[in-house]
């Protein structure tokens, strides 16, 4: 196409030299000048990258990856080729969680694994990354659409699914044992997952899949009027899991009593969701590539700017059956961890100079020491300022004080669907 | 119980309520589950009834039970509007309530999910928390569809989002 318009170009040129009659200059001239026009459009048409077999850090303008190896080159990052031996999964591909994946594919996350069962919708153009012509396309088929044109080096795997359903379950456990990007591995076949889901249900689940297969996981969370939101890392054993104690969301300060509800469900900003998918990436970062500290628990109130953080330790009396079972295994490592820990932190003692300050003034931490307890959970005395709980705890289990001599006392399933058919049938 | 009408919360009191703590991927702990889950919709349901109060109908879907699928009904101004009602037992049911689905409402209103999700009150999942294990299907359809039916029918109809079907019976036929 170029070439082709080149052509025309000279034609035009060598025509306007052979006409010795000035009167056809000025139609001569908008031909040009139309055809230079052709010819900008013509460059700024799509062009697909080649895959890049190993990351540079030469800083050249046609290098995609020269600004991030330059992390490695200032000291921040040990190893930033090592991003292309990490999976990550990414349930919810919504707000939130098409955000993150754009921001790991920029990075050069060597596998991506996409989940959900939801379509775009115009109503979701106040967010980022889907763009109005994707409507209608299933938003893992849009995710890989946009992302593989950004970074044809990253391994995408989608799934369109809801994990929440018997079928959806097995077939994201399974997904998530797959060791087929890097047999090698130990443990699962990703390195993290990632929960970007909007609701309570789908994040129960989350923490089920992980808990049964001791995955660490982070969580991510968009408060329904989108003035705050959170991210929280679970590794199953260590730290708290998500049924331990209700979720801890952040305060707006807004009284629920005047939140005005009738018409909708849930308000959402691209801004919050922006600002909590990055600080989601962040943490994943610093996790996969071992720099800085990984937040526990980090909350954002937008409308004050406060960001609330804290550690959860795990509930021995948790709800969760394969959570008490991680719990049991990392008492039983415990002893090593710790022994492991304190040597590398002499080691590390004994190389580095530590400045006075070693524990960060701007810090604002609050580790809840007590383990969580169920039974108080309610109470937020021992949660940080800013931080509460979204749902109350279960009652402790009383048997049902109402007689259970007049219900029926047929024990059999198929009696007991016969009974309701029948009731269904007039 | 605070933020619920008193017929619901003398209704919720008259369902039985469940003992075993057990989801679709536990095995034999779900059929008994199943069983005090047929119990307690057998019970929700005559007693609708004796009531004058039917509103809907469900089954499983599937052997398992891990589906169920229905109708459920609302009058409004004599007029009878019935939808189909569906939902999956989540795998990490009874913490977790079942999402229920009124697939024909599907971007009808603002007070649902997609896929036709009903979005529930501030009061139900705390509720819900509350009394897991003890809570079943006819607990989450007496709290959460029974309230959102009387919420947002009317408003559907006087908006003109849902029209009465020509040749529905009218209630007293019901
Ligand atoms: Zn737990």
């Amino acid at each position: 196409m170029e070439l082709e318009l080149k052509a025309v170009l000279s034609d035009l040129q060598n025509l306007n030299t052979s006409l010795s009659d000035p009167s056809h200059q000025a139609s001569i001239d908008q031909i040009r000048l139309r055809v230079e026009n052709l010819t900008r459009l013509a460059m700024s048409e799509p062009t697909r990258r080649s895959k890049v077999k190993d990351m540079s850090a030469e800083v050249v303008d046609s290098n995609p990856y020269s600004r991030l190896m330059a992390l490695q080159r200032m000291g921040i990052v040990d190893n930033y080729e090592r991003i292309r031996e990490f999976s990550v999964a990414i349930v919810g591909i919504g707000g939130v969680g098409s955000v993150a994946a754009e921001m790991l594919t920029r990075c050069g996350i060597g596998r991506l694994l996409l989940y959900d069962y939801d379509t775009v919708e115009l109503a979701n153009m106040n967010r980022l990354f889907f763009r109005p012509e994707q409507v209608g396309m299933t938003k893992t088929d849009a995710a890989v659409q946009t992302l593989s044109e950004i970074n044809p080096d990253v391994v995408l795997e989608s799934f369109t699914l809801n994990i929440t359903t018997v079928q959806g379950f097995e077939t994201f456990i399974s997904s998530l044992t797959n060791k087929s990007f890097n047999q090698k591995k130990e443990g699962t076949g990703v390195d993290l997952v990632l929960s970007c889901v909007d609701n309570y249900e789908a994040r129960m689940v989350v923490n089920q899949a992980c808990n049964e297969l001791n995955q660490t996981w982070m969580e991510s969370g968009v408060s329904e009027d989108a003035v705050s939101g959170h991210i929280q890392l679970l590794i199953p054993g260590e730290t708290a899991c998500f049924a331990c104690a209700p979720p801890l969301v952040v305060a707006s300060g807004v009284d629920e009593r005047t939140l005005k509800r009738e018409g909708v469900c849930a308000a959402s900003l691209p801004t919050t969701m922006g600002v909590v998918a990055g600080l989601l990436v962040q943490n994943t970062l610093k996790f996969l590539l071992k720099f800085g500290q990984v937040s526990p628990y980090l909350g954002y109130n937008a409308l004050k700017d406060f960001f609330p953080t804290m550690a959860m330790k795990p509930n021995p009396q948790c709800s969760n059956g394969p959570c008490l079972e991680r719990q049991k295994e990392y008492m039983l490592i415990k002893p090593a961890r710790d022994a492991a820990a304190k040597a590398k932190m002499e080691e590390e003692l004994s190389t580095i100079e530590i400045p006075i300050h070693a524990d960060n003034e701007w810090n604002i931490s609050v580790v809840d020491d007590c383990e969580v307890d169920a039974v108080n959970a309610q109470s937020s005395d021992a949660l940080p300022e800013g931080l509460v709980h979204e749902l109350p705890t279960a009652d402790v289990y009383k048997h049902p004080t109402v007689s259970n001599e007049t219900v029926d006392t047929v024990d059999d399933l198929e009696d007991l669907k016969r009974q309701l058919e029948a009731l269904n049938a007039d | 119980m605070e933020g619920w009408d008193p017929t619901t919360k003398s209704t919720l009191t008259q369902i039985p309520l469940l003992t075993v703590k057990a989801g679709p991927r536990d095995g034999a702990a779900w059929t008994q589950r199943l069983k005090e889950e047929y119990k307690a919709l057998i019970a929700y349901t005559s007693m609708n009834k004796s009531k004058d109060n039917d509103w809907f109908r469900i089954s499983a879907a599937n052997p398992e039970g891990t589906r169920w699928t229905g109708k459920c009904w609302y009058v409004h101004n004599l007029l009878k509007y019935e939808f189909d009602l569906q939902f999956d037992i989540p795998v990490t049911y009874p913490a977790t309530a079942p999402e229920l689905e009124l697939p024909e409402l599907d971007g009808k209103t603002h007070k649902m999910y997609r896929g036709g999700k009903i979005c529930l009150t501030v009061h139900f999942k705390p509720l819900w928390a509350k009394n897991s294990p003890r809570f079943g299907i006819a607990h989450a359809l007496c709290l959460g569809l029974a309230p959102w039916l009387a919420a947002e029918i009317p408003i559907l109809v006087d908006s003109g989002m849902i029209k009465h079907k020509d040749d529905a019976v009218s209630t007293s036929e019901s």
